[in-house]
């Protein structure tokens, strides 16, 4: 339980980060809360040559308003969020999906940007901003650029960051348009990897919607059925159920009754609560 | 070998530490600050929790050398701390212990969870401290402890007292 040597760097400016994490013959990692590395380095499950603290980029702090929507920098931590930096209904949708990962102790220092560079298929965030429609920024040694998170996101702990890239925050589009949410995870204890979450959004009544299953496939992923579903009529009862099935059965097999049985309850308990909204 | 530079306990702390080491380590280790407890070693147990920059930290998910420039408080530094002189009352009375290894941590956490969410009540309780394990006490006394604790720093509050 105790970590294998490794050499520590603590830049502050981000293309020092990068060059520092792209250093030839190496194999480096990113640190900014540590919450998921730090157990993987005691474990020695991460072996890396070189850490590199990110933790005190100013370029990856904050959260403003921009061009219609949110940008939200990566160092934010869960804790930040569950305590309401976040302004308005995103604010809220967030807030509830950081008060249940894992315990304050963590949440005190694990950062959303963390959370969506690791792509861990049960994390929270990846599929909440998925169901946000955001997209992420990226900062490396070719400079930046800026990709939707479905995209981003490609399976198992495996994004479009290069060695040398810093994922620097998110942006959130349509912050003054009401939102309507509802999210459901169930998790056999707290701290644990989840078994199911689900994420259902609609901006507006009849507007557009967007459900996502995460814990389930190798990342989260969107339910096209469930959506339709949700715009074309909100007060459907069975065909929602038969649109949930019709989705769930895409990522799960549905010999294996007691997950088909989980995700389609968590599907329809996100969608009823935003509906309840 | 990295030089860190802490605010630990109120005082100014200089030492060498090898980037490997953990926050945990380094404060049991090298600060001879041994109410810090090591269950896991891996963010499980919350047996070594302590505060980093006014924060309830798990301090064996942290790299000593991450907390450059920041202020720690281990649990003998909350020695005189007038909410942790409550607590830890409230824990002998309500029989919040008994072999004690996870206590350190209970207490910093309940310290915590006091100070932002004032006399909570028991399912609140429950919910804040789900990420402490204890192996003996089956956890009754260690939230009546909590919850108790709350409603007397409540009243004394009310009553204008300083805790």
């Amino acid at each position: 339980m105790k970590a294998a040597p490794f050499d520590y760097a603590a830049p502050t400016t981000l293309s020092e980060a990068s060059k520092l994490l792209a250093s030839a013959g190496m194999t480096t990692a990113a640190i900014a809360g540590g919450q998921s590395l730090l157990p993987m380095l005691n474990l020695r499950v991460a072996l890396p040559g070189l850490v590199v603290d990110i933790a005190r980029l100013e370029d990856l702090k904050g959260i403003e308003a921009a061009r219609d929507g949110l940008r939200v920098g990566a160092l934010t931590t869960h804790a930040a969020v569950e305590d309401g930096a976040i302004p308005g209904d995103i604010g809220r949708f967030m807030q509830r999906v950081a008060s249940t990962i894992s315990y304050r102790t963590v949440r005190n220092h694990g950062t959303v940007g963390g959370s969506v560079a690791l792509a861990d298929p049960a994390a929270d965030w990846p599929g909440c901003l998925l169901a946000l429609g955001a997209r992420v920024r990226i900062a490396g040694l070719n400079g930046a650029r800026s990709q939707a998170i479905d995209e981003f996101v490609r399976g198992q702990y495996a994004t479009t960051l290069t060695a040398d890239e810093i994922v620097v925050g998110f942006d959130l589009p349509g912050a003054d348009t009401p939102l309507r949410w509802g999210v459901c995870k169930v998790v056999r204890k707290s701290g644990a990897f989840a078994n199911s979450i689900a994420y259902a959004v609609s901006r507006g009544r009849g507007g557009p919607a967007t459900v996502v299953l995460a814990a389930a496939a190798d990342r989260p992923c969107l339910l096209p059925t469930v959506a339709d579903r949700i715009e074309a009529d909100e007060s459907a009862g069975e065909p929602l159920l038969a649109a949930i099935s019709k989705d769930v059965a895409a990522h799960v097999s549905p010999n294996d009754r007691y997950l088909t049985r989980l995700h389609t309850s968590t599907v329809m308990r996100a969608v009823r609560e935003m509906q309840n909204r | 070998m990295t030089l860190l530079t802490i605010e630990l306990n109120g005082a100014r702390a200089a030492h060498d530490v090898e980037p490997r080491q953990t926050l945990a380590d380094f404060l049991r280790d090298s600060c001879r600050l041994t109410a810090t407890h090591l269950g896991c070693e891996h963010g499980a147990c919350g047996a070594c929790t302590v505060v980093v920059d006014g924060k309830p930290t798990r301090s064996c998910l942290r790299l000593a050398v991450m907390c450059n420039g920041q202020s720690v408080q281990t649990l003998e530094g909350l020695q005189n701390d007038p909410m942790m002189e409550v607590l830890r009352r409230c824990f002998h009375e309500c029989h919040a212990l008994q072999c004690g290894f996870c206590t350190p941590g209970m207490l910093v956490m309940a310290r915590d969870i006091l100070m932002r969410l004032p006399n909570p009540d028991e399912k609140t309780v429950r919910h804040q401290l789900s990420g402490h394990i204890c192996r003996c006490t089956g956890y009754a006394g260690i939230v009546n402890a909590i919850v108790a604790a709350g409603k007397e720093i409540g009243r004394s509050k009310t009553n204008g007292s300083q805790v």
